[in-house]
């Protein structure tokens, strides 16, 4: 069994990572998952999260803030919304991103409010994970 | 005749002219690599975006609860056009060929019974297609004061399409851009984005699991998908107008050139031929001594 994978983060303005990895922790919608060599095929929405992939280059950790993984046997791509190393994460940044959030919320109809708080709600508690 | 002096400022005012084209030119050379470098990386996000839309769509498709943005409002009577153009001139026929494309069309879906609207992005479009049609003006999106095409850029407009897609405002929407090809040649292109459009011959992709439903991934991917072809657009555009910036500028500057070359060669001429004058004036009147 292989025991690497490729592993690819693309942002809409440019490729973050393309590298070997042995596992890759996604921040999926319903629950975080972490994908190895061999998953079955899946497609997952992202919630706001650390994405993390480990392997022989190393570690490498990321913010994604949204947007969706394709996890095939061979390959796992992160196609997200706004993806940044998470070295670069700022507080300036999340005060952005949640204030943006925090206004969608705020305008989004009554059926989808709860998902809007939840983003909201998401994007706070990723910031006080990584303590900016 | 001109004369002498009017000859030589004539010169000096084609040759600044001559710098500032050819100072155009060169700015637009190093922004359009940039252009294309930013159009080169936000390929690979496109393309897997596309796939995978494509492939949830065609599973999706026959069922009821296919979202509208895949499965259309069940009509086509409205038509929201959205025509992408830049927001300075000087760049040739950058600007008309969309607009030339866009009229075309809206000529075409009228004399069909079509409703149509306009949305515009970029000055320079609505400029144009105010003369004819400003009266299918919908809204205006102003790029003025974007210094780099972003992905926020992007999702602005899209978020602006999809917004008067949820209030019914019209049924099928195109956007009409140029496509980069190279440097002399934009091909202006016509663009179906809502509904999603679906490639039918699209090979069947593996089995994949879906979390959370498939239904629950396409309301969330479609209007992504939205925002990502108009982002293509843009910096297709965004590629293109610079593209056809240098072509021009290039064009301008040589005609300057060819300019500087006739009048100098006419100010050559006057100036001999008055020394000539003189010299023979002098002669003959001392001749005539």
């Amino acid at each position: 069994m292989a025991d690497t994978f490729s592993f690819e983060l693309v942002s809409p303005e440019r490729r973050l990572a393309s590298m070997k990895a042995a596992e890759v922790e996604i921040p999926g919608a319903e629950g975080d998952l972490t994908a190895m060599p061999q998953h079955a095929p899946l497609i997952t929405t992202l919630r706001p999260g650390i994405l993390r992939a480990a392997g022989p280059e190393g570690e490498k950790r990321f913010v994604v803030t949204g947007g969706f993984a394709e996890v095939t046997p061979e390959a796992a791509s992160v196609l997200a919304e706004r993806a940044l190393p998470v070295e670069d994460a700022t507080g300036a940044l999340f005060d952005e991103l949640i204030a943006e959030a925090r206004t969608a919320a705020d305008a989004a109809p009554e059926e989808a409010r709860a998902a809007a708080d939840k983003l909201v709600a998401d994007m706070q508690a990723l910031r006080s994970t990584l303590g900016v | 005749m001109p004369s002498l002096k009017d000859l030589k400022n004539r010169i000096a005012s084609v040759k600044s002219t001559r710098k500032i084209t050819k100072a155009m030119q060169m700015v637009a050379a190093a922004k359009l690599r940039r252009a294309q470098e930013a159009a080169q990386d936000a390929r690979p996000y496109a393309e897997r975006m596309e796939k995978v839309v494509n492939g949830l769509a065609l599973s999706v498709r026959g069922s009821d609860s296919a979202p509208r943005l895949l499965a259309g409002t069940g009509s086509d009577k409205v038509h929201l056009l959205v025509v992408m153009t830049s927001e300075r001139g000087l760049c040739g026929g950058f600007n008309s060929s969309i607009v030339r494309l866009a009229r075309l069309r809206i000529e075409k879906l009228q004399a069909e019974g079509r409703t149509v609207k306009v949305l515009t992005v970029g000055k320079k479009g609505r400029e144009q297609l105010k003369r004819d049609h400003s009266d299918l003006f919908v809204g205006h999106i102003d790029l003025g004061d974007v210094k780099r095409m972003g992905y926020d850029v992007a999702r602005g407009v899209a978020r602006d399409v999809l917004g008067r897609f949820d209030a019914g405002e019209f049924d099928v929407a195109t956007i009409f851009y140029n496509r980069f090809q190279s440097v002399i040649s934009q091909v202006p292109t016509a663009q179906q984005v809502i509904p999603a459009p679906v490639d039918e011959d699209a090979e069947a992709t593996t089995l994949y699991e879906y979390e959370p439903s498939e239904e629950g991934i396409l309301a969330d991917l479609l209007p992504r998908g939205v925002a990502t072809q108009i982002f293509t657009a843009l910096l297709e555009n965004a590629a293109s107008e610079q593209g056809a910036r240098m072509t021009a500028m290039d064009n301008a500057t040589r005609n300057a050139g060819e300019m500087i070359d006739r009048l100098t060669i006419q100010y050559n001429r006057s100036r001999q031929a008055a020394i000539t004058k003189e010299l023979i004036e002098i002669i003959s009147g001392a001749e005539a001594l």
